[in-house]
C-alpha cells in the first residue's frame, strides 16, 4: 500500500504524510522527525533562517527532505508575500506555506490576508500551502486563487489540544478537492490517527514532538498512528453501530417492487 | 524599609548642590509629574486609567491557598487568578507555580531561549532619578560615542556572534537627539537581524522614523506604577511625566513598532502591585493591538557608581520568582527577559521555568567593549556603567551553558519586513 498511495502536493509526491513543523526545534527534534517519524518534509521558518552562523535550521534539514517555507511573522498580504520572496532568494525551492498573524495571543491565522497572498505568490509560480481557520468559504477562495494544498487549524497552535475542528475540517476533506493538511494543535499519536482516518491527507506537528518525553519514541509513535489513520481511511472505517444491535429483520423488507 | 538614595557625590558645584537638596528636600520645587511637558504628545488612551484602577483597588492580603490552587487548576488564568498567584499566599505555592509555567512556556516556547546583548552609546542624562548611576547629579565620566566608535563597537559585539542589539542612552534629547539614535539604528542593521531600542520615550512620528531606521522593537521601563511614589524618585527632567512614560509603548505601536517591553523597576516600590500593573500594562496594550509582540522584564534594583548600598529590599530570588511564574502564567505567550542584573544560578534556573531571553555579553558602561570582550583598548576613553551588573558571562560561555541545560539558544527569529 505504501508505494501505491503516494501523497501528491502540487504535482509532488511524497510517501510519508508526517509533516514536521518548526515553530520549536532542535537538531533531535528534526533527526527523530526524520529517521523515526518518517517526515519528508519539513516546515522553516523564514525568519528563524534569517540567522548568519550558529545553528541556521538550514544546516540541520538532511539531504532529500523537501523544505516548505513559512512567512510566519508576516501581519498581512504583503508581508506574507515579501517574505516567500526572500526564501526563493534563500534557495528554499518553490513551495511556501502561508502563515499570516495578526494576533500574538493565539497566533490564529487571518483568512482573508492568506487568500490574497495566496493569489499573488501563485502566480509568482509558488506551490502555496496556506495555513487557514477552517472556513469552506475561504478554502474555495483559497483553490480559486491557486492553492496546493489547504492547511486548516486543528485547535490553537501549540494547544495540543486535539481536533477541536473536527466537524469543519471534515467539511473541507468533504467538499475541497485539493490535499487537506491539518496542521496546529494536534497533541497525540491518536489525534493524528483520527484525523488521518477522517480523511486528511496529512498532519503536521511540531509542539507534540518538541515536548515529548522521549523524542524518538514518540516520532515513531506518530508515524504509526498516521499510518494506521490512512490505512483505516483507504479500508473504510468499520461499521458503527450508534445504539443497540442492528435490527435481524430489515426495516424495508416489506417492499415487493 | 527604604534605600538611601541621597548622596552628594564630589565635584558638584555649590549651585548644584543647592539645587539637588532642594529638589530633594523640597516637594514644592518640582514640577507636576502628572503634567505633559512642552512637546510632549498627548494621545486618546483609556489603558493607563484601566490599570491603575486595578492596582489601586488591589488588596493581595485578601488572597488565600484556595484562590492560589483554584488559580493554577484553571485552564485560563484571569486576572483575578493572576492576583492570587501574586498574592503572599502564592509564595508557598512557588514550586507548583513553576510547574504549571514550565508547562506554559514549553508549549509556546519549546526548549529555546534568545541571547541578545545591550548597547550603551551614550550616558548623559538630564533626569534626576534617585536610584540610577547616570542620573544628572552623578559624578561619572560622560560619553556619547561617535558613529564610528559605535561601528566598531557593533563589528566587535556581532565578531562574537550575537545577531540581536539593544540600543541604550542616557536620557538626553540635547546630547542624543533622535537623529542620532537612528543613525545608530542603520549602522545596526549593518551587524545584527534585530534591532531594539530603550531610549527616553519619544512621540509617534518619531518612533516611526526610528523604526524606518531599522529598529522594530521598544523597551521602556515605568519603574513604579505608584505615581505618588515615581514623583518621590525622578526629581527632575522629561522622565518625571508619568503619563508620557507610560504612553511611550502605545505610541511606539502607532509608530509601526512590532514589540514592545514592559517592566517596573523592583525594589522601588511595592513590588506585588507594580508587577500586577506591569502585566495589566501589557495584557491591556495587547487587546488594543493584537499584533503586538509583548514581553516583560523584571530588574531588581543595583548598586550603582557612588552608591554601593541600594538593594531590591524585599524583592529575594523567591520573590522574583514567584512575579515572573505569576507573569508566564496570566501571559503564556508574552516573552520574559531576565538580564545580567541576575546571578549566574539564578538565570541557569529560571530559563527552565519561565524566561525566554537572556543578555549576554554585557556592559552597562559606554564604549568598553573591545576592553571588556579583547583585553584591548583604553579604558581611559570608556564612560561610566549605569550599574554593577552580576552576570558577566560572554556570549559563547552562555550559549554553551544555555545549551548544556538541554535548550535551544535562538540567535534571531525575526525578519524586517
Amino acid at each position: 500500500m505504501q508505494n501505491s498511495d503516494k501523497l501528491v502536493i502540487g504535482g509532488h509526491e511524497f510517501n510519508s504524510r508526517f509533516i514536521l513543523g518548526s515553530g520549536k526545534y532542535s537538531l533531535t527534534l528534526i533527526e527523530s522527525a526524520v529517521k523515526y517519524a518518517g517526515a519528508e518534509i519539513i516546515t522553516l521558518s523564514v525568519r528563524r533562517a534569517n540567522t548568519k552562523e550558529h545553528e541556521n535550521i538550514l544546516d540541520f534539514i538532511p539531504k532529500g527532505v523537501t523544505l516548505l517555507p513559512n512567512t510566519s511573522g508576516a501581519r498581512n498580504a504583503q508581508e506574507a508575500v515579501r517574505i516567500a520572496r526572500l526564501a526563493r532568494e534563500l534557495g528554499c525551492g518553490d513551495f511556501v506555506k502561508i502563515e499570516i498573524m495578526r494576533d500574538t495571543k493565539y497566533l490564529l491565522p487571518d483568512n482573508a490576508e492568506t487568500v490574497k497572498a495566496t493569489e499573488i505568490l501563485a502566480k509568482e509560480g509558488f506551490l502555496v500551502m496556506p495555513y487557514m481557520y477552517p472556513d469552506l468559504n475561504t478554502a474555495r477562495d483559497l483553490v480559486n486563487a491557486g492553492a496546493v494544498s489547504v492547511m486548516p487549524l486543528a485547535s490553537p497552535i501549540g494547544s495540543n489540544k486535539g481536533l477541536a475542528t473536527k466537524d469543519f475540517i471534515q467539511i473541507l476533506i468533504d467538499e475541497i478537492d485539493l490535499p487537506i493538511i491539518v496542521d496546529a494543535g494536534i497533541g497525540r499519536p491518536s489525534q493524528a490517527c483520527e484525523a488521518m482516518e477522517m480523511g486528511a491527507a496529512a498532519v503536521m506537528c511540531n509542539t507534540a514532538l518538541a515536548t515529548a518525553g522521549d523524542l524518538p519514541v514518540m516520532a515513531e509513535a506518530f508515524r504509526q498512528a498516521v499510518e494506521a489513520g490512512r490505512k483505516a481511511y483507504l479500508s473504510g472505517l468499520g461499521r458503527v453501530l450508534m445504539r443497540g444491535g442492528s435490527p435481524s429483520d430489515t426495516l424495508t423488507g416489506f417492499l415487493h417492487d | 524599609m527604604e534605600n538611601n538614595y541621597f548622596i552628594d557625590p564630589d565635584g558638584l558645584s555649590e549651585s548644584a548642590l543647592k539645587k539637588k537638596h532642594e529638589l530633594e528636600n523640597n516637594p514644592a520645587s518640582r514640577t507636576n509629574h502628572m503634567e505633559y511637558m512642552d512637546g510632549m504628545e498627548q494621545i486618546k488612551s483609556d489603558i493607563m486609567q484601566k490599570v491603575l484602577e486595578q492596582v489601586s483597588d488591589y488588596d493581595y492580603s485578601i488572597y488565600t491557598s484556595k484562590d492560589v490552587l483554584r488559580a493554577l487548576q484553571h485552564d485560563t488564568c484571569s486576572v483575578e487568578d493572576f492576583k492570587a498567584l501574586l498574592s503572599p499566599a502564592g509564595q508557598p505555592f512557588l514550586e507548583k507555580m513553576a510547574e504549571k509555567a514550565r508547562l506554559e512556556t514549553r508549549k509556546h516556547f519549546g526548549n529555546t531561549v534568545y541571547i541578545f546583548t545591550p548597547l550603551y552609546i551614550a550616558n548623559y542624562c538630564e533626569n534626576y532619578c534617585v536610584y540610577c548611576g547616570f542620573n544628572r547629579y552623578n559624578h561619572i565620566r560622560r560619553m556619547k560615542l561617535s558613529p564610528e566608535q559605535i561601528e566598531h563597537e557593533m563589528q566587535v559585539i556581532a565578531k562574537s556572534g550575537m545577531e540581536e542589539i539593544l540600543i541604550l542612552t542616557g536620557e538626553s534629547r540635547a546630547k542624543s537627539d533622535v537623529e542620532y539614535i537612528g543613525e545608530a539604528c542603520k549602522l545596526a542593521r549593518k551587524y545584527f537581524r534585530m534591532v531594539g531600542l530603550e531610549i527616553y520615550p519619544v512621540n509617534t512620528e518619531e518612533y516611526k522614523y526610528l523604526h524606518e531606521c531599522g529598529a522594530d522593537y521598544v523597551t521602556v521601563f515605568q519603574e513604579t506604577y505608584n505615581s505618588d511614589k515615581y514623583e518621590t524618585l525622578h526629581l527632575a527632567g522629561h522622565k518625571r511625566v508619568f503619563p508620557y512614560r507610560f504612553e511611550a509603548q502605545e505610541r511606539a505601536l502607532m509608530g509601526g513598532m512590532r514589540g514592545v517591553a514592559f517592566s517596573a523597576l523592583l525594589g522601588l516600590s511595592d513590588f506585588r502591585k507594580d508587577a500586577l500593573a506591569t502585566a495589566l500594562h501589557a495584557f491591556y496594550l495587547q487587546r488594543k493591538y493584537p499584533h503586538a509582540e509583548i514581553s516583560l522584564s523584571c530588574p531588581r534594583l543595583r548598586p550603582i557608581i557612588n552608591n554601593g548600598n541600594i538593594n531590591p529590599l524585599d524583592v529575594g530570588e523567591k520573590q522574583l520568582c514567584q512575579i515572573l511564574c505569576a507573569y508566564r502564567i496570566f501571559l503564556p505567550f508574552a516573552g520574559i527577559t531576565v538580564s545580567s542584573r541576575e546571578s549566574e544560578d539564578f538565570r541557569n534556573g529560571i530559563v527552565k521555568i519561565c524566561a525566554t531571553k537572556v543578555s549576554a555579553g554585557v556592559s552597562t558602561g559606554i564604549g568598553d567593549h573591545e576592553s571588556k570582550y579583547t583585553g584591548k583598548g583604553n579604558s581611559s576613553a570608556e564612560g561610566d556603567e549605569q550599574f554593577e551588573i552580576n552576570d558577566s558571562r560572554s556570549f559563547q560561555k552562555m550559549y554553551d551553558d544555555m545549551s548544556g541545560e538541554g535548550l535551544q539558544p535562538v540567535l534571531n527569529d525575526y525578519l524586517y519586513v
